[in-house]
């Protein structure tokens, strides 16, 4: 919007991920609250998994030892009623597990899904209820940025992190009872190099996801600066800035080169370190195991301290190291979700940044509503569509309503306002407009037009003075009724993804056809849109691309004309149509607005010549009013 | 773009793409070389740790703390290896798949920089960008898992069968059983996975479009008040891409309990054929070691697979992509120089001959027909008709944005084709309806006029522009910075920014496309007037709405429906033309007023 303060060098930073404390709480949380069966079920799942995957090693020894003595007494059919207990088991633990498996990896997918859509609608929700100015100070880029790249990176951490964190951690504790019920002498060796690894781990993991998040920086500078050239590509072109445009972008391709390099070096070399340190842990295990036995140390398992023979102590050792392979290995496998985690994190805080943003403060308690009035003048409200409105005032007081005829008589006195307080940009401006007056605002741009009408309409609330709609204070009034009560166009054309009926409808949602079609023949939009391949029901995409912008601008119109709004804004709602089209578009108008308060903001003379006062604004000031011929008389500005 | 998409084959696609490996070519070998030593390693140390176990099991008390140590060492020798190829082959993928990323964007950028204004026509702005990232990344993955995962997995297989069967042929029997169920369990859910994956990332797509629409009407949201709608209408459609998600979703996740089940399955024939082999043959056939050594391969041939039908999926999903990437890749530039251009522009004539022109070949209608115009150097040119009616596709021929169907255009008597390209667009200045700022200082941004502009020169082209006051008043001057999209000056402003920065150039033509419609008339008619003061001998030719704009021109040209409709001067068009009178009379209400009451 013209003349607004942005703030873009703060959010710069504000997409920088600040992985808040007690993030992943809040995120479990929010997961739990919403999905309370199907968490239960997954946490349950996960940790039968978790288990049944470490006891496939308790067969082998079990099974090993019964083969043993099955060769000790050179008799199959001896063990083999021990044999055959050990496989049934075996199928039956297995099977668990792959249902399990089955049931795990469903609901996960189906809570993941789930929950993305709860986010997605939870922040677009928000996102309704947050003020302009929001908008008006984040790129719509960064606000994107929460439904793409951070809800991408929350989908990895909730179906694949998470889960895979939880399970190692299940299994490592299991694995540790087991570890302690054979040898806690052996179990200590073990703790060290865990220490080891995750020393690692924090080590490189660290700077991985260090490198992850510079990385994303700088695709995010990259790509922003492409959908800049992008856009810009035709200016490149005629003023031969090619090579220039080539240099810059190679600086930034070649720092995020460089940084993916690092941070993908960084992840691909943690695997092969963290499963070899477990291999020389392994060693180490048996060395220190052979060392023991051959001293003949005491053993120490959860049972107590025991004296045990050296081939015992070796039974031990060799079941003993299986289950360290394990256990280095779900340690290992376990820090390759670092790096998901960290910006799975990041992007939900950035998520839970958005949802804190204060929303849009509304204290009005004055509605609009349909009203009938009899020839006394006396309203009385009706839920029907009359085509009369009235303003419904409560008063708390003595608990008694009141009602005021909408008549669109707006009055403003002494405002004095600024987007941002050190700058006032409007200077003690006072107007007052009779219904079904035409008012114009003229002045360079900048003047402070367009802010005049953000003001009527709430999108900002004013610094100093007083608005007054139907002699009521504005701020007295519902936002949501203060705005239905107003038709604004817009110089912006903004059309939504549909048919051309459906954007004119978007005026007013339960408009018939015909009063669609009404409102385009009093646009002079009527003529091009049956023009179309397939007339009022061509779908348009991408805010209408396949419109001129004249186009775009008469549908807009067509749009605040099935609206039928007492009060209209139309801010150079027709600088892009010729001015032939628009003296039609004009009549129609006219038509459409008699008896009704009309603001008019716009450049050139043609559009503004009718109206019944004219406001000159400079640098946030009304310099001069009156009608056109008094104007002209002035001085012809 | 879908389209066209069908018209590269999958492997000319890969084929071009992979033309930009280039420097990166040693890297993405050696990767694979490393990850394959690699496998040898990590097959072997299962192996050496049975050995080890057998050992302590096996020996003495007297000779166990010896053979645990030189067990321990081949075992920690192996390790070793292993981590340095481990670490070599993560490196070197790093290298070589960021390597190729970057080269792959700079030729994407590269080649778009040299596209003329019909191939961008062709493109959308949101196309290319997705193109130089996101389809970017995808192929970047791809590659990565290419030279690591595709290389390792099979290869891992291959080995690890190789070595069940030299252990034991008869036991490896059991996975040329259990592979086929595997094999053919994963393809069929791959087969029918990806194709509900592609179109599930078009409604995907489709969901944050509607988002972003959101957003940026948000003042039209909440003017007509229609939050609630817009949150239904969001539900709607999340909802939809949750369902569809969840359902391709479960299909996939059908791959863990498959594989699952195929180790287990795997695991309990072994354990029983093996059981029944070593208890019944007295170790003859198999031994107790070697059962356990197939437990390991079991698991790495089962992974192994299980990867690859991972990276087959990556692989696929990165087909479109690597097409979209290959179909700009191989677009041609349909404007260039000819060799030996000519590089001297001597004036600033322009004449149209029998000019005719399209779009593009299969438009229906010509944008220009039967163009015949003759602009002497030095004169004022105003333009003017209704939208739609050719004004901007007339001016555009000039630089030679276009290159005109039919016909003929001469600049200085020569013909533009004849002329280098940057020459030709260095002397016609142009300004463009939809002006763009980028973001950078306001002297950063003026300087694409000129690179070696000085602070003199361009206060001068600011001051003709009628910028120089505006910017004089913000707390930076020139140095203000201007945001994207020039989002933090007004349309007005930014208008003349443009007009400073064509300036600067010191063309001998100067193109003003509709460039003051937001600059209020005072303003417009003293850039007019500095125009024809400081620069007379440049042409100008000005396209407007406003008739005020343009009636002091040397020659006015009415446009309509791409035709020229009249040529003549203010005065004569006045007199016999009716459009331009019907114009005149709708921007001079009142004075036709005060004429008829005379």
């Amino acid at each position: 919007m013209k003349g607004m303060p942005r703030k873009t060098t703060s959010l710069k930073n504000s997409r920088k991920p600040t992985a808040v404390k007690g993030t992943l709480g809040k995120l479990l949380k929010s997961l739990f609250v919403n999905n309370k069966l199907l968490m239960i079920t997954v946490f349950t799942c996960v940790t039968i998994t978790g288990i049944v995957s470490v006891f496939s090693s308790l067969f082998l020894s079990r099974l090993l030892a019964t083969i043993t003595e099955g060769l000790r007494l050179q008799s199959l059919e001896a063990v083999w009623g021990d044999l055959l207990k050990i496989f049934i088991t075996m199928g039956v633990v297995y099977m668990t597990a792959v249902v399990s498996s089955f049931l795990q990896t469903r609901f996960i997918a189906i809570l993941t899904q789930r929950f993305l859509h709860q986010t997605r609608t939870s922040l677009f929700n928000k996102m309704q209820s947050l003020p302009i100015k929001f908008f008006d100070t984040h790129k719509t880029g960064d606000i994107m940025s929460n439904y793409t790249n951070d809800t991408d990176a929350l989908r990895q951490l909730v179906s694949q992190s998470l889960p895979h964190l939880y399970q190692a951690i299940i299994s490592v504790i299991t694995l540790l009872v087991i570890m302690f019920s054979h040898s806690i002498w052996l179990s200590l060796v073990i703790f060290f190099g865990v220490a080891i690894m995750f020393l690692v781990t924090k080590l490189i993991g660290g700077n991985s996801a260090k490198y992850f998040v510079k990385q994303q920086i700088s695709l995010g500078e990259e790509e922003g600066f492409i959908q800049e050239m992008m856009q810009g590509q035709k200016v490149v072109k005629v003023f031969c800035h090619e090579e220039q445009a080539k240099i810059d972008f190679d600086a930034k391709n070649e720092q995020l080169a460089s940084d993916a390099t690092k941070a993908h070096t960084f992840a691909n070399v943690l695997m092969p370190i963290m499963n070899n340190l477990g291999n020389i842990l392994y060693v180490l295990v048996a060395f220190i195991g052979g060392l023991l036995a051959v001293i003949s140390v005491p053993n120490l398992s959860l049972s107590g301290l025991k004296d045990v023979t050296i081939t015992e102590f070796l039974i031990i050792i060799i079941s003993f190291l299986p289950i360290c392979k394990q256990f280095t290995s779900n340690v290992s496998q376990s820090s390759q979700q670092i790096n998901s985690i960290v910006m799975g994190l990041a992007g939900a805080s950035r998520i839970m940044a958005l949802m804190n943003e204060a929303p849009e403060e509304d204290n009005g308690y004055v509605t609009l509503v349909n009203c009938n009035i009899d020839e006394n003048g006396v309203i009385t409200e009706t839920t029907e569509r009359t085509g009369k409105w009235a303003w419904k005032h409560p008063h708390k007081a003595d608990g008694t309503v009141t009602y005021t005829q909408l008549k669109g008589d707006i009055q403003m006195f002494n405002v004095d306002f600024g987007y941002v307080p050190e700058k006032i940009v409007l200077h003690d401006v006072s107007l007052y407009a009779k219904p079904g007056q035409k008012i114009a605002f003229v002045g360079s741009t900048g003047a402070g037009k367009t802010t005049i009408t953000n003001l009527i309409n709430r999108f900002y609330d004013i610094a100093d003075g007083k608005i007054r709609y139907d002699g009521i204070n504005i701020n007295k009034i519902k936002k949501a009724d203060l705005r239905r009560s107003l038709g604004i166009v817009l110089q912006d054309t903004n059309l939504f993804t549909g048919t051309v009926m459906d954007n004119i409808r978007y005026g007013r949602l339960d408009a018939t056809d015909e009063e669609c079609i009404n409102a385009a023949k009093l646009a002079y939009a009527h003529d091009f849109i049956t023009r179309l391949p397939d007339g009022y029901n061509t779908m348009l995409t991408a805010d209408g691309a396949n419109l001129s912008q004249g186009q775009r601008q008469l549908l807009s119109i067509a749009r605040a004309a099935v609206k039928d709004a007492p009060v209209m804004i139309l801010d150079e709602a027709t600088s892009s149509i010729d001015t032939r089209t628009e003296s039609l578009v004009q009549k129609g108008t006219d038509r459409l607005m008699e008896g009704r308060t009309v603001f008019v903001i716009a450049h050139r003379l043609s559009t503004v010549q009718n109206s019944d006062v004219i406001m000159v604004l400079e640098y946030g000031n009304i310099i001069e009013r009156g009608t056109h011929e008094e104007l002209v008389a002035l001085k012809g500005k | 773009m879908t389209k066209n998409n069908e018209g590269i084959g999958t492997f000319s696609a890969f084929k071009t793409v992979l033309k930009s490996v280039r420097e990166y070519k040693k890297p993405s070998f050696l990767a694979p070389l490393f990850v394959m030593i690699e496998v040898i390693f990590e097959c072997l140390i299962p192996l050496v740790m049975t050995l080890l176990l057998d050992r302590i099991e096996h020996v003495g008390q007297e000779d166990l703390l010896r053979e645990i140590i030189k067990y321990g060492l081949i075992l920690l020798l192996l390790a070793l290896c292993s981590l340095a190829c481990g670490v070599f082959a993560g490196r070197f993928t790093a290298v070589a798949s960021s390597g190729f990323a970057k080269n792959l964007r700079k030729d994407l950028y590269y080649r778009i920089q040299d596209f003329s204004f019909a191939n961008i026509d062709k493109f959308s702005t949101s196309s290319m960008v997705t193109r130089l990232t996101t389809d970017v990344t995808n192929v970047e993955m791809a590659y990565m898992m290419i030279i690591r995962t595709a290389i390792r997995s099979p290869f891992m297989f291959i080995f690890s069968l190789t070595m069940s069967f030299l252990l034991n042929a008869r036991m490896a029997l059991i996975f040329i059983c259990i592979i086929p169920i595997l094999v053919t369990g994963l393809t069929i859910i791959m087969v029918k996975a990806i194709p509900f994956f592609h179109r599930i990332f078009h409604k995907y797509d489709a969901l944050n479009e509607s988002v972003e629409e959101n957003v940026r009407g948000m003042r039209v949201v909440k003017s007509y008040v229609r939050e609630e709608h817009e949150k239904d209408k969001f539900d709607k459609a999340s909802k939809d891409v949750m369902k569809s998600f969840t359902k391709a979703e479960k299909l996939v996740a059908l791959n863990t309990p498959i594989m699952n089940f195929c180790v287990y399955a795997g695991l309990i024939c072994l354990y029983v054929v093996g059981s029944i082999l070593i208890v019944n043959t007295n170790q003859q056939a198999l031994e107790l070691t070697q059962l356990q050594s197939f437990m390991t391969y079991s698991f790495q041939i089962l992974m192994s697979l299980m990867m690859l039908s991972m990276v087959m999926v990556m692989i696929v999903m990165s087909v479109a992509s690597a097409k979209r990437i290959a179909e700009v890749l191989n677009e041609q530039s349909t404007l260039t120089s000819k060799e030996n251009a000519i590089t001297n522009i001597k004036d600033g004539s322009v004449k149209f001959i029998d000019v005719s022109f399209k779009y593009s070949a299969k438009a229906e209608r010509s944008a220009l027909e039967d163009i015949n115009l003759e602009i002497k150097s030095g004169e004022t040119v105003g333009i003017i008709g209704s939208t739609g009616s050719g004004k901007s596709s007339l001016v555009q021929l000039i630089p030679r944005l276009y290159d005109a169907t039919e016909g003929e255009i001469l600049v200085s008597n020569i013909n533009v084709k004849e002329y280098d390209l940057q020459a030709l667009r260095d002397s016609v200045a142009m300004v463009l309806q939809k002006n763009v700022l980028f973001s950078g200082t306001i002297k950063e941004n003026l300087r694409w006029g000129n690179k070696n502009a000085t602070d003199e020169e361009m206060i001068d082209a600011c001051k003709q522009a009628g910028a120089h006051d505006f910017i004089s008043s913000f707390p930076d001057k020139y140095d203000t910075f201007i945001e994207q999209g020039g989002v933090n000056v007004s349309g007005g402003q930014k208008q003349r920014l443009c007009i400073a920065r064509a300036l600067l150039k010191k063309p001998k033509i100067l193109i003003l496309d509709d460039s003051t419609s937001a600059v209020d008339t005072k303003t417009d008619s003293l850039i007019r007037a500095a125009l024809k003061k400081y620069i007379p001998s440049t042409t100008k030719i000005i396209i407007a709405q406003r008739i005020a704009s343009i009636e002091e021109a040397d020659k006015i040209v009415i446009m309509d429906c791409g035709r020229i409709q009249a040529i003549g001067t203010h005065e004569q068009l006045l007199e016999n033309n009716d459009i331009y009178k019907d114009l005149y009379y709708s921007q001079n209400k009142l004075k036709k007023d005060q004429k008829e009451a005379k």
